[in-house]
């Protein structure tokens, strides 16, 4: 791909994240703020690439530990998120009058 | 172009990286609304491993061993804090992961520079033939420089946001002098280091950019006192987003790209939402030192008379009430109060007490921080209001139980022209009939340093303790 595409889909993506997270729902913005974090993480393919080239030890081992921290997040990250979603209950509806 | 060749990516690759980037826009859309949300945050995994597959297939046939020891140890370490943390502790730790993604940022731009072929974006130059080096493409070098800078000024931003949330190292603004002369300084010498590394790829432009970016993250960040850290933890969300998507850019993935552009929106969005909700701009929250000088107008306030009331006081008022709005802030977090708070309303229910929430943007230390909370002591979602839903219905409300909450409260915020906090959107709570305020002792005044007229009022009556103990005795006197 060469810049201006590149530069095309990261404009075009500014303005879908944009209107994307306008929407969110203000009760979600800490599920938010995790799940940036762990997605941010793709930053991973990067260290994978260092770590998988030949020619520079140096530079494997940096991408090896980047990998490892990239992990902690998309892991970490992903589990958190989960688990705070799995939190939020509606009322239950029983025999309750009142419209929330 | 040489640049173009040297990209060359098979189409599958590039496809598959474009539907791990839909993924991602995906799993932030399915937050529109709690009962998508899990089915979001499943789409978004799916979308992380479809990236690091496709990675590991085109790229990793000789370090494979290597690469899963390093992710086992670290998603094991992940999974393991995802699962113990407590949900007070959410700002902390998702600072502590923004200084990840900076840390992860960094090292990926060192490794780019130490190793550019690997990633194709250099070509090997042999001016003569006994000589040859390798010269990054000047774009890649601007892209690069700048990823390691906004890398490192996540990093070190976020350890510092880290240690003041968790109480390492004092909430209030540290100071120094000069201080927006030194950071201005520091940024231009990064952007105009950057510019020269087009001309010059020598370590020492590289490495000094680096440095500088992990200096300027500390000093941007120490000035800013406990309560602006909302602001704080969504502006570097946004920074780590922007250091994924200037990699992206360097390693023209698209999935990077998208993520970075969707990270860095998200929290800019977050900060504005913060920033609104308290009246202040954006530049003066990064100028910092809010709430370091206490206002003069406070001190002379002190002696005056104000109503005090007991767990049972408030325990009858609120069991006679049709309606009893609860307002949670930063207090409740720290007393650890939610779950008390969970069973009193649980119990005034049985009463046929209307119980609700109010929940100031604010709040907290983190957006959205109080409803975590209140989700995991299991209040239903559907019982929690944002500040413009509910801020009309105090006036036909019987009690309001502010529990931690104090400035996002305070009626000056709209009478007082000259108060700090002027303008800034507050809770109604005065005009509920009644309002209990639950407040650890008189002394002590608001993170914004000034005296809460609220709590001098006729209709107010202050519950005065530590805010889980007090729930509790209520919880106590209601059964």
């Amino acid at each position: 791909m060469d810049f201006i595409s590149i530069l095309s889909v990261f404009v075009l993506a500014c303005f879908v994240g944009y209107y994307v997270v306008w929407s969110v729902t203000p009760a979600l913005h800490t599920p938010l703020m995790s799940v940036t974090n762990a997605i941010s993480s793709v930053i991973v393919v990067g260290a994978l690439i260092a770590s998988a080239a030949a020619g520079s030890a140096s530079s494997k081992w940096l991408g090896l530990v980047a990998v490892a921290l990239a992990s902690v997040n998309i892991f970490g990250g992903f589990a958190v998120t989960q688990r705070m979603l799995s939190m939020y209950k509606k009322r239950e509806r029983q025999g309750d009058k009142t419209h929330g | 172009m040489v640049e173009a060749s040297a990209h060359a990516q098979p189409a599958w690759v590039l496809l598959a990286y474009l539907i791990a980037g839909v993924c991602f826009i995906l799993a932030l859309r399915g937050l529109s609304s709690p009962e998508t949300s899990r089915r979001g945050n499943i789409t978004g995994m799916i979308g992380m491993t479809i990236a690091v597959v496709t990675t590991l297939a085109i790229h990793a046939i000789a370090s494979l061993p290597e690469i899963i020891v390093a992710m086992v140890i670290g998603g094991g370490i992940g999974l393991v804090i995802a699962r113990k943390i407590q949900m007070t502790a959410m700002p902390q730790l998702v600072a502590a992961f923004h200084s990840l993604v900076g840390m992860a940022a960094v090292l990926v731009g060192a490794a780019a520079y130490l190793n550019p072929e690997a990633f194709g974006i250099a070509v090997r130059v042999t001016p003569i033939a006994s000589q040859s080096f390798v010269s990054i493409f000047p774009v890649s070098r601007i892209e690069m420089g700048l990823g390691v800078a906004i890398g490192a000024i996540t990093f070190s931003g976020s350890v510092i946001a880290f240690l003041k949330l968790n109480g390492n190292m004092s909430g209030k603004p540290i100071l120094l002098p000069l201080r927006h002369l030194i950071n201005l300084a520091a940024l231009a010498a990064i952007l105009l280091l950057i510019a020269y590394f087009t001309q010059d790829q020598s370590p020492w432009v590289f490495f000094t950019v680096m440095a500088l970016s992990f200096a300027i993250g500390f000093l941007l960040i120490i000035p800013i006192g406990g309560a602006d850290m909302p602001v704080v933890i969504s502006m570097l969300n946004s920074y780590s987003g922007w250091a994924a998507a200037a990699m992206g850019f360097t390693l023209h993935n698209s999935a990077m790209i998208i993520t970075g552009a969707l990270v860095g929106s998200s929290g800019a969005i977050l900060s504005y939402i913060m920033c609104r909700a308290m009246n202040r701009s954006f530049i003066s929250v990064i100028a910092g030192g809010f709430g370091a000088v206490a206002s003069a107008g406070g001190a002379e306030a002190i002696d005056r008379p104000y109503k005090r009331g007991s767990a049972e006081d408030a325990a009858f008022l609120m069991k006679q009430a049709e309606q009893v709005i609860i307002v949670p802030g930063y207090g409740m977090a720290v007393a650890q109060a939610q779950h008390a708070v969970r069973e009193m309303a649980d119990l005034l229910k049985k009463e046929g007490v209307r119980v609700k929430y109010a929940i100031h943007p604010v709040a907290g230390r983190m957006p959205g921080h109080m409803n975590v909370l209140l989700a995991e002591a299991n209040v239903p979602y559907d019982e929690v209001f944002e500040l413009d839903d509910i801020n009309s219905e105090f006036a036909q409300t019987d009690v309001a139980y502010v529990i931690g909450a104090n400035d996002v409260t305070n009626p000056a915020a709209k009478t007082d022209k000259g108060s700090p906090i002027y303008g800034m959107p507050v809770l109604d709570v005065e005009k509920a009939r009644t309002c209990l305020f639950v407040k650890r002792s008189m002394g002590g005044v608001g993170y914004a340093g000034i005296d809460n007229e609220l709590f001098y009022r006729d209709n107010t009556m202050m519950l005065l303790g530590d805010a889980k103990k007090m729930t509790e005795e209520i919880v106590k006197a209601l059964g």
